[in-house]
């Protein structure tokens, strides 16, 4: 095949119409974008756990069940507070857009507090459990609640730790562009474990307590 | 440069032992060598598909060889076609015939699934033996439920009669295996698993644990005696006469240690089977297999 | 004080394990005096060790793949003498307590330490320069992966020294991983090491698909990235999807052995079964996630060196996202004959098959390349038709075993392992030591001996051939895996020449290493000048060797599939002399002493040194928070350097 007759049939550079083309995306979009794929990948880690819990759920080798154990106005009560929190930081990161410090701080500051109270309520319906002899070790079915919501407990831990860095460091730095993509990506976490609560709510509280 | 070994005596020393290789398979015991219905029919389903397959990968090594040969850079005489990399008409045949093969060993895989499935009883006039099979730290315990006795690492049954087990473990998963005989399954603790096979002939047949169970594992093998419907009777009636399986027996038999030894026991505590079930979860038993 | 640990953690009754012991004690401290007294520390330190630069540390992650290969082939050869010997009534020379230490070390190290850092280490170093750009999406956390997964290789070595590791098979299947049959610290090593390694991969899969999504030179579309990286996006995907199920499996084993919780247990309502479901749920996308880049490799091998466009280039990117997809639907055929019943077998074996078909058309696609084509037989190339030969055997015999009641006879036997070292070693092992050849002149700026070369692929083909089918055959005799010694005499024949196949694969790896050195003493003969030393078809041809920190002086705007190949055709390259300045991403620490606190609080775990956890807990947090809250200031690149680097590079008349 000649050289010209090859050129000829190389492909023609077709225009660009797809926005795949269009080059390196910008960093806010690249650290927003990793970070919902974290998420995503600690919302497998959830499910591997939810399966667990499906299939253990009967198993309380004598010992205390579900029913017996939940208490439904303690689980709303979390549900509101960490749904309420989630507003909360859906408000601050609007007001850290509109460079509205104060409502920030402010929202923020709810949102610590409303977080804290759901570990609260969390922690010490925990240790009622384990003072009424129904601790992770009793039972398949307790191993597998303790660890599953206790999963998400240390996510919200973790979270509120991360959530005073970062207060912090905006306090300290002011809202620069990294600052303000670490608040997203908090945002996107805190949403995040929000829903997971809400598969938790349903399955684990829910249907057990019935 | 050579892109094969030109020298004959490397290709006839490897075609030697594969041929060695093959007839060492053919006249040996194992998964070619079926004693029984069960084994029979999957060695014959192994064979049918092993030739299915072979059918489209042989072609396909050839042509490996061969295309790469003739497309050497050094053959002037064969077509360049540097910008040739579609042809619509070859995709339809590469996707249909991986399909098409895989279309034909799914109805085979379906079908046999259920024929074979481990749990399916087998059809026969002879009413079957139920052997209930009990895994330990390393050693085999088979309890035969209606005839009051049991054994160990050695299980006797007669010729042309379906074997029913019912197996559970110990402690930790095991799986039985007699390979002329047919399919393995797990044993597990805590829950009670389902076999069918059966002996066509008299002789005897090597058996296997094929789960991995600790330090003792290479030795847990036992030996499948298939007797004539006379010589079963012979041994059942000495075997009543042996010394029983009680209690103390039993905790001896528990504790973690290779046992080698064969023994038969002329009376077994009734219920053991499901109390070894029971006991190695502590509270409720589950049952697997349907 | 020191938790479990005493003096008696270090086997000096077992003269095997000391003599290992001594030997890596040995290496390593020869290593480290070697490089003090030539005073490499400054440079080790700034140009690798704290390096956040992709090729580095693709380099990085393919060097501990290539240490660690040395090891699981050891673990390997002794267990082949040790089956050779034990025929009989012959014990061999290794007692149970070692071989199966040996046997789970074996595939433990042979998957998560050799293949996986191999297989990211290739897909670190070639993605971004195939897409045009300057690095991975995430430079930093990309360091870390790195440094958490050498130092889950590390506490496994350890275990050789102090104390055990497990012996339990490499997924430690319970009840016997349970404190109740495993009491020892050998489980504990295995799973804090893969805990802590798991989370690096993670982190690379996350990274990868960041960076092939969101990152790419401009002009190419997902149809126009090279079919290496839509396998690399594949598999990194899938590493998304399954090691969250290995890191929750591993943690639920971890509380059970811990804190006393009842997942697996066989009292308290346990459930063992309920680990083998999962781990196989992470295990087989596994085993794909290893097998996908071996794929996109020999794709882009053959390629170019037929001198041919890849054929059917959009049915290869359906096939491989179909793998993609099909592969987390397959888990349960590695255990049929836990009894779920025949309806749910043959489902599941059926799903099983369907993975096939597209494997299958791959296959005809590298076939349809070389048809045609002008096939150049370099070292990559016969690593590819080894293959090509290779692999369709082990597919065969893995269909095979899809079969329900065909795996009913052969699950767990020899036959069995045959088969999957039948495809791995022939996807995967010949897929790296392809691209391993193919990228080194790219990456170091000289070619391999060829000639070495040569020898290893025949070594490692014929003692591949050699070592693993008298296995299919003695599988089929009864020989179930993981045994120590076996009483039929008849077995043995086949375990000698399984055992003279293992001799041969050692010196192919020999071979590789003897390359390695010899290539290096001699590399100015075989200088790469121009950057495409295979007349290559795809981006990271058109650098230099090695390329410059920042790959692309300017990112080359991409106009078609196989871009360089089109940009060399139609000498369209640089037309400009002027370059905007660039920043690129300092060094950083992180990784390193990220990876030093994991080893201290994995170790401080395993012999439960509590107070020595807290303070690694501690160590690491400190480290997260200060690298957290530091500006990082990036490194400017000015127009003026950049237009000298490539005019040294140009220089040497390169094409565009």
């Amino acid at each position: 095949m000649s050289a010209e007759a090859g050129l000829a049939a190389l492909p023609a550079a077709e225009p660009l119409r797809s926005r795949s083309g269009a080059g390196p995306a910008p960093v806010r979009i690249v650290v927003g974008y990793g970070f919902w794929i974290f998420l995503l990948s600690d919302i497998i880690l959830f499910s591997a756990l939810f399966a667990t819990y499906a299939v253990q759920q009967g198993q309380t080798a004598g010992g205390p069940s579900a029913h017996q154990l939940f208490g439904l106005r303690n689980a709303g009560i979390e549900t509101l507070a960490l749904l309420f929190s989630s507003y909360t930081c859906g408000l601050a990161i609007v007001a850290m857009e509109q460079r509205r410090m104060s409502a920030f701080y402010l929202c923020f500051a709810l949102t610590f507090v409303l977080g804290a109270t759901f570990l609260g309520l969390e922690l010490t319906e925990f240790a009622g459990f384990v003072a009424r002899g129904a601790g992770p070790t009793r039972s398949g079915f307790l191993s597998a609640f303790f660890s599953l919501v206790g999963l998400h407990g240390a996510h919200v831990t973790v979270g509120l730790l991360w959530l005073i860095f970062l207060v912090a460091q905006t306090a300290y730095r002011g809202p620069l562009d990294y600052v303000r993509r670490r608040l997203l990506c908090f945002s996107l976490f805190w949403h995040a474990l929000d829903i997971i609560w809400v598969g938790l709510l349903t399955m684990v509280y829910l249907m057990g307590a019935r | 440069m050579r892109k094969a070994p030109g020298n004959l005596a490397v290709w006839r020393g490897a075609m030697l032992l594969a041929a060695a290789g093959w007839a060492g398979l053919c006249h040996a015991e194992g998964v070619l060598d079926p004693q029984g219905p069960i084994a029979a029919a999957e060695r014959t389903l192994l064979l049918n598909a092993t030739a299915i397959m072979l059918v489209v990968v042989i072609p396909v090594m050839v042509l490996t060889v061969a295309f790469a040969w003739w497309y050497r850079a050094s053959n002037t005489r064969a077509t360049y076609a540097p910008d040739w990399s579609h042809s619509g008409r070859i995709e339809f045949v590469v996707w249909s015939i991986p399909a098409m093969v895989v279309i034909l060993l799914a109805a085979v895989a379906w079908g046999s699934a259920h024929l074979l499935d481990p749990a399916r009883a087998l059809s026969s006039d002879q009413k079957p033996v139920r052997i209930e099979v009990v895994s330990l730290d390393w050693k085999w315990l088979f309890i035969y439920p209606d005839l009051g006795i049991a054994t160990l690492n050695q299980i006797t049954v007669p010729e042309g009669t379906p074997i029913e087990f019912m197996l559970t473990s110990t402690n930790v998963m095991n799986a039985f295996w007699v390979p002329q005989l047919g399919s393995m399954i797990y044993t597990m603790p805590g829950m009670t698993t389902h076999l069918n096979l059966l002996a066509t002939n008299a002789g005897d047949f090597a058996g296997f644990s094929s789960n991995f169970s600790g330090d003792g594992f290479s030795d847990m093998r036992f030996t499948v005696h298939s007797l004539p419907a006379a010589g079963f009777h012979s041994w059942l009636e000495v075997a009543r006469g042996e010394a029983a399986l009680d209690g103390e027996a039993y905790s001896r038999l528990a504790q973690s240690g290779t046992d080698v030894s064969l023994r038969t026991y002329g009376q077994v505590t009734p219920g053991l089977f499901d109390r070894i079930e029971r006991d190695s979860i502590g509270l409720s038993a589950q049952t697997m297999g349907h | 004080m020191l938790g479990k640990l005493t003096w008696q953690a270090i086997p000096w009754h077992e003269p095997p394990a000391m003599a290992a012991s001594a030997f890596i004690i040995l290496g390593i401290l020869g290593i480290l005096i070697l490089i003090t007294r030539k005073g490499w520390w400054g440079y080790l330190w700034n140009e690798w060790l704290t390096s956040v630069d992709h090729k580095r540390i693709g380099v990085m992650y393919v060097l501990l793949a290539l240490v660690l290969l040395v090891r699981g082939f050891s673990d390997a050869i002794m267990m082949r003498t040790q089956l050779a010997m034990a025929a009989g009534n012959a014990p061999g020379y290794l007692p149970p307590e070692h071989y199966d230490q040996i046997f789970t070390a074996h595939g433990t190290i042979m998957i998560f330490f050799m293949a996986m850092p191999f297989v990211i280490g290739l897909m670190n170093f070639v993605v971004p320069l195939q897409l045009g750009v300057r690095d991975v999406a995430f430079p930093v956390l990309n360091s870390v992966s790195f440094w958490l997964t050498a130092a889950g290789a590390l506490l496994v070595n350890v275990s050789l020294v102090v104390g055990e590791f497990a012996r339990t098979g490499w997924l430690a299947y319970p009840p016997l991983s349970e404190l109740a049959f495993s009491p020892g610290v050998g489980v504990d090593y295995y799973l804090w090491a893969l805990q802590i390694s798991g989370l690096g991969t993670l982190l690379a899969g996350i990274n990868m698909v960041t960076t092939i999504l969101k990152l790419r030179a401009p002009g190419m579309t997902y149809m126009r990235m090279p079919v290496f990286v839509w396998t690399a996006l594949c598999s990194s995907m899938m590493i998304v999807a399954a090691f969250p199920i290995l890191t929750a499996t591993f943690g639920m084993l971890l509380l059970d052995r811990y804190a006393g919780m009842h997942f697996f247990t066989t009292d308290g309502g346990g459930n063992f079964m309920m680990y083998v479901n999962l781990i196989w749920a992470w295990g087989h996308p596994e085993v794909y996630i290893l097998a996908l880049p071996g794929f996109g490799i020999f794709s882009e091998v053959i390629a170019t060196f037929s001198g041919k466009q890849l054929f059917g280039y959009r049915s290869m990117v359906l096939a491989t996202l179909a793998i993609c997809v099909l592969s987390n639907m397959v888990w349960l055929h590695h255990f049929f004959t836990m009894g779920a019943g025949a309806d749910v077998n043959a489902v599941f074996g059926i799903m099983s098959m369907i993975i096939a078909i597209p494997t299958g058309v791959k296959l005809f696609n590298w076939l349809f390349t070389m048809f045609r084509g002008r096939i150049r037989f370099e070292v990559p190339v016969l690593w590819t038709i080894g293959f090509m030969v290779t692999f369709v055997l082990g597919g065969l015999t893995g269909v095979l075993l899809a079969v329900p009641p065909a795996d009913f006879q052969l699950h767990n036997s020899l036959f069995l392992v045959a088969h999957f070292h039948n495809v791995i070693i022939g996807a995967v092992l010949f897929g790296l030591m392809a691209g391993y050849y193919y990228w080194f002149p790219k990456a170091f700026g000289f070619t391999l001996h060829r000639g070495l070369g040569v020898v290893s692929f025949w070594c490692w083909f014929i003692g591949f051939y050699l070592a693993f089918f008298p296995l299919y055959a003695v599988g089929l005799l009864g020989a179930t895996r993981r045994m120590q010694h076996y009483a039929d005499l008849s077995w043995q024949p086949y375990m000698i020449v399984a055992e003279v196949g293992a001799v041969v694969i050692m010196c192919g790896i020999i071979a590789t290493i003897l390359q390695l050195v010899i290539s290096i003493r001699t590399r100015e003969s075989r200088r790469d000048l121009t950057g495409d030393p295979w007349e290559g078809r795809t981006l990271e041809w058109a650098t230099a060797s090695p390329p410059p920190a920042y790959n692309f002086a300017r990112l080359p705007t991409v106009e078609s599939l196989d871009a360089f190949w089109v940009m060399k055709q139609r000498h369209t390259g640089n037309t400009s002399n002027v370059y905007p300045a660039i920043e690129m991403p300092r060094n950083s620490a992180n990784g390193f002493l990220t990876a030093f606190f994991a080893v201290v609080i994995g170790f401080s775990l395993v012999w439960h040194i509590w107070w020595l956890v807290v303070l690694g807990l501690a160590g690491a947090a400190v480290i997260l928070v200060s690298f957290g809250w530091r500006e990082r200031v990036p490194v400017e690149v000015s127009g003026e350097q950049l237009a000298a680097d490539e005019a040294a590079w140009r220089g040497a008349g390169v094409p565009g």
